[in-house]
């Protein structure tokens, strides 16, 4: 599996189903400029020169998504 | 590189440049590693420095100088102008520097001195041994080899991890990171001796947007918002593109340069055992300027300081390293970030018609110094109401 690829399952017991998300990294619109590493909660993410990496420990938790300064990555759910 | 040094550095900026430099001149070995396969670039920098601030470390070369500030503009959020003149009418009080020959020129410094430098080098983790960093593993064209030090100095910028992975939080709240975007302008109608700052929740919310001028026609024109103002349609890329449209519709872009600027308070605590944070990895960026090559360089040059007398004296614990958090806290600069801290706070809860009132009334000033300091004790003297607002802070200006 591609290292940006991370799925967070999480079992909803109500609906009886599981709930996918996954930060997805749009590295054609990313700049490589480790803002959305300085904010990361869980340490997930790393600028290695200029490829973005996300590690396992990330929860999609959205907020590098949300001060992306180009709009680069993008949390993804999947029912 | 060697596999052993006194002192090992992460990163090639200013912080790091200067930590290596002065490691070496106080007789110790040292190593900067930088994960990018050059020094300087990419820059994500406005490239600002004072004038003073600079000379405090090295003399002004035109062969990393872009341009030289006479003055600076602020336009309010209703458009309204203000022009800041340095009291002597044409003299300079502050440079636009090209980072990507400055940052070369300290690092080839460090090197001169006799710094061992390793560029397209990543510290990948740590070398712990009982809750003590002693050393880095570095990752070179896929080989890692482990680099054991007595002291690690971490530089590694906003993007900073090696301090993480020692157990240092260093996570910046959202609010508090500046979502940036800059472009290097060309064939644009400029002042090429004086900065430009646009204040205003529909030209940059909770943060500014600049032009600082790096010779004639071309600028760095960016932008800086709070990460808590971002999100889809409304990120800084759209408000720079919306201004670059409106302002300088035939200029052209030559550089697209994107990057976060912390503007939060510094760490709780810069050391650890074995281990000195500095620079924007310590998040020590004036919170109301986000400039931060001056603080990279001064926290730099004292964490070598302190490692060295550590070293010296066999002893290189946290509670033995902490006289360079005591003292970069103690001194101007970790005062002046203490202090613009709480005016940032004020300064971005301001609603546009209070700021226009502000800027409105201290238009005519002619400041003594050209600091943000005295601007701000002018603004104060002009609408003594805001001494009430400010509160306490007020009272540590006078």
């Amino acid at each position: 599996m591609p290292r940006n690829l991370i799925f967070i399952i999480t079992i909803n017991e109500e609906k009886n189903q599981y709930d996918l998300s996954m930060l997805k990294v749009h590295r054609d619109i990313c700049g490589y400029c480790g803002c959305c590493v300085s904010v990361c909660p869980e340490g997930a993410l790393e600028l290695i020169d200029a490829y973005l990496s996300v590690e396992k420990n990330c929860t999609s938790c959205g907020v590098c998504a949300k001060v992306c300064p180009l709009g680069a990555l993008e949390v993804v759910n999947e029912k | 590189m060697k596999n052993k040094y006194d002192v090992l550095v992460i990163g090639g900026g200013p912080a790091g440049a200067l930590a290596a430099k002065t490691a070496v001149e106080k007789g110790l070995s040292a190593c900067i590693v930088e994960k990018r396969p050059a020094i300087g670039a990419p820059v994500r920098c406005a490239e600002g420095i004072g004038q003073d601030a600079l000379h405090e470390f090295i003399d002004p070369d035109p062969r990393w100088i872009s341009a030289e500030m006479t003055g600076a503009t602020i336009v309010a959020p209703d458009g309204f102008v203000m022009k800041l003149e340095s009291e002597f009418a044409g003299s300079k009080v502050g440079y636009v520097l090209d980072r990507k020959f400055f940052d070369r020129e300290l690092v080839w410094k460090a090197a001169e001195a006799g710094a061992d430098v390793a560029v397209k080098s990543r510290a990948a983790a740590p070398i712990m041994e009982n809750g003590v960093v002693k050393g880095a593993k570095i990752e070179y064209c896929g080989k890692v080899s482990s680099v054991h030090a007595d002291v690690v100095i971490a530089a590694d910028g906003v993007e900073s991890k090696f301090s993480k992975w020692c157990g240092v939080d260093t996570t910046v709240p959202v609010r508090e990171i500046m979502s940036s975007v800059q472009y290097v302008m060309a064939d644009i109608d400029i002042d090429e001796h004086s900065t430009v700052f646009y204040l205003g929740n529909e030209v940059a919310p909770e943060g500014y947007l600049w032009i600082f001028p790096k010779g004639k026609r071309t600028a760095n024109v960016g932008i800086g918002i709070s990460g808590k103002k971002s999100g889809d349609g409304h990120r800084a890329k759209d408000y720079l593109d919306r201004f670059v449209k409106k302002t300088f519709p035939h200029g052209k872009t030559i550089e697209y340069i994107p990057g976060g600027v912390s503007v939060c308070r510094p760490l709780e605590c810069t050391v650890a055992d074995g281990l000195i944070i500095a620079g924007d990895a310590a998040r020590v960026v004036d919170p109301l300027t986000g400039g931060g090559i001056y603080n990279a360089m001064f926290t730099g040059r004292l964490a070598a300081q302190v490692a060295a007398d550590c070293i010296g004296k066999g002893d290189v614990s946290k509670k033995a390293l902490m006289p360079y958090d005591k003292q970069w806290r103690a001194s101007k600069m970790g005062k002046a970030i203490e202090r613009n801290y709480h005016i940032k706070e004020y300064l971005i809860k301001l609603p546009d018609p209070k700021l226009n009132e502000i800027i409105h009334s201290v238009a005519k000033l002619n400041l003594k110094e050209f600091t943000t300091i005295s601007l701000v004790k002018e603004i104060i003297r002009v609408n003594p109401k805001l001494v009430l607002e400010l509160g306490a802070l007020a009272a540590s200006l006078r």
